[in-house]
């Protein structure tokens, strides 16, 4: 894993509620540099998926600064996030495919929202499908296919613009555990090739699947560590499940 | 080219070629399926029958108004049917010699007597019960404008006191005037459709766009821009249109068709002054035109505000 300089991402005293709530996010400092693995980890209810989606730019914080890229995404005009929501790729827990889209199709989206033209997407297209295990799914509707299918379907679509910064919210909550750690394989390639990634889990195992990542812990709203991140404890002697997992 | 190459060189220029048939399918539609191309068509229809009957209307005013821009009538209101012919025959010597008439007609006494016969009967002869005054008939070279009138009026009025001047198309004004009262009328029923049929399109682009929510969500996380979401649905709104555009003028010229013939067949002077132009078929060719971009303006902007309400 390359480390970066410089921030990515950083989150000045932000806070978040819906409507009229309490906070469901408080106080969060941090600081995501470029080229990094994160781990933001809590249990259901902490407010990692409000975290993200404060990330993803589907959300404004109540209170704070966020700056993305080097800019205030605050103050940001409207005219200019999709700019910037190109830059990222979003993996989202309920996978958010385009229901009468085609697998095939739905990976494509983002690179055709882009700009991109047919003749130059099919074969990246087809590629990332394949990689994903979907090969012969190309043409399947998301209706067709089973959670894991979809799962990886939404990946493809979130990795294949080869993103700044990965967003993925419980990526591997549906596929086996040999599909997640090839996923994660995945995310780490993007990682080296220096997209820097953000993973929401609770599954610890996936944690350790990832040498020198970063951990973000939240809890009740609130990053357990006033920097934001830890470095994760060296890793433990590989358990026969692991083992397993890996082969 | 890599696939990151690719994507930033498209930023950089800002380009927005997400559109077309690829870009349509995130809005899948079935053609005529729903009510809208019907809407639109009965709207257009009636558009084109209101804009027809306007234009119909406006010729019809044309006409008449050139044809008895230049006619006066010169009357002689002289009890005496001997008295009376002679001032007549002197009033269009006098007139005869004026370099502003053009032409000029005595109506002949039976004439007359044949046009009244259906208020005050036939048989009213030499020595009559109710005198008629004698008629002149005068065609300028020029528009019969008040100057000219009074300046004619004075001339005779010299020579022959029962002498009156009237510019024809005075006898004519309150038809002007309902003609265009009739004109408006059809405008402001023009007007009115316009905004029913962009009220239907609103609420077709409204609910289109609210059934389609989910997906445009995405669109715009994946970073797609307003402008091309809202592409999308003018699309589909724009095909609509064009299909109730082309119903609507063909059932608009078709009543239009049946209508002209039934108008036809009356056979009068003054409705076959009421015949379209080229340049009204060209009008009325426009309408399904001016109505899908109508709708296409109504879409876009429905949906940008829809949008607007979105981060």
């Amino acid at each position: 894993m390359t480390e970066g300089t410089g921030e990515i991402v950083t989150f000045d005293n932000v806070g978040l509620r819906y409507g009229t709530e309490p906070e469901v996010l408080r106080d969060l400092c941090f600081t995501l540099h470029p080229g990094l693995f994160y781990f933001l980890t809590g249990a259901s209810g902490a407010g990692k998926t409000s975290l993200l989606k404060l990330l993803y730019l589907a959300q404004r914080p109540s209170r704070g600064a966020i700056r993305m890229f080097g800019k205030d995404t605050i103050t940001l005009p409207r005219e200019q996030l999709p700019a910037f929501r190109r830059k990222l790729g979003v993996v989202f827990q309920d996978f958010r495919l385009v229901e009468h889209l085609s697998a095939f199709d739905n990976v494509a989206l983002p690179l055709r929202v882009a700009g991109v033209r047919e003749a130059d997407l099919a074969k990246p297209v087809a590629d990332m499908l394949e990689w994903v295990g979907l090969a012969q799914r190309m043409d399947a509707v998301p209706a067709t296919m089973s959670g894991g299918e979809q799962q990886r379907v939404a990946i493809a679509r979130a990795v294949i613009g080869r993103p700044d910064l990965l967003i993925a919210d419980e990526p591997t909550g549906n596929v086996d555990p040999d599909m997640a750690l090839k996923l994660l394989q995945l995310f780490e390639r993007l990682n080296r090739l220096g997209t820097t990634v953000i993973v929401a889990t609770h599954d610890i195992h996936l944690l350790r699947q990832v040498p020198d990542s970063l951990i973000m812990r939240l809890q009740k709203g609130q990053l357990l560590d006033p920097t934001g991140a830890l470095r994760f404890p060296p890793r433990p002697a590989p358990r026969p499940a692991q083992r397993e997992g890996e082969a | 080219m890599s696939r990151a190459q690719l994507i930033d060189r498209s930023l950089v220029r800002d380009l927005v070629p997400f559109k077309g048939r690829r870009a349509a399918r995130l809005v899948p539609r079935n053609p005529a399926s729903g009510p809208m191309p019907w809407v639109i068509a009965i709207m257009i229809a009636l558009t084109v029958m209101a804009a027809a009957a306007g234009l119909a209307l406006g010729n019809l005013a044309d006409r008449a108004r050139t044809d008895l821009s230049g006619a006066l009538t010169v009357q002689i209101v002289e009890a005496n049917a001997k008295t009376r012919a002679a001032l007549a025959k002197r009033a269009a010597e006098i007139l005869v010699a004026d370099p502003a008439v053009a032409s000029l007609r005595v109506i002949p006494r039976e004439e007359l007597a044949e046009m009244l016969a259906p208020w005050i009967g036939s048989g009213n002869d030499e020595g009559e019960a109710v005198p008629i005054p004698a008629l002149i008939d005068v065609q300028l070279a020029n528009v019969a404008d008040t100057a000219e009138i009074a300046r004619l009026n004075a001339l005779l009025l010299d020579e022959i006191p029962q002498a009156r001047v009237d510019a024809q198309s005075d006898w004519l004004r309150p038809v002007y005037d309902a003609l265009a009262s009739l004109q408006y009328l059809a405008l402001a029923l023009i007007a009115l459709l316009a905004f029913t049929s962009a009220g239907a399109v609103w609420l077709a682009a409204r609910s289109s766009f609210n059934n389609h929510r989910k997906t445009v969500e995405i669109v715009h996380l994946l970073g797609g821009t307003d402008r091309q979401i809202a592409q999308v649905f003018q699309r589909s709104i724009t095909i609509d249109a064009l299909l109730g555009g082309a119903i609507g003028l063909i059932l608009g010229v078709l009543a239009i068709g049946v209508i002209g013939s039934q108008f036809a067949a009356i056979d009068s002077g003054m409705v076959a002054g009421g015949n379209l132009r080229q340049l009204d078929w060209l009008v009325l060719a426009a309408i399904p035109l001016a109505g899908v971009l109508l709708a296409m303006l109504t879409a876009r902007i429905t949906v940008m505000s829809a949008l607007k309400r979105m981060l």
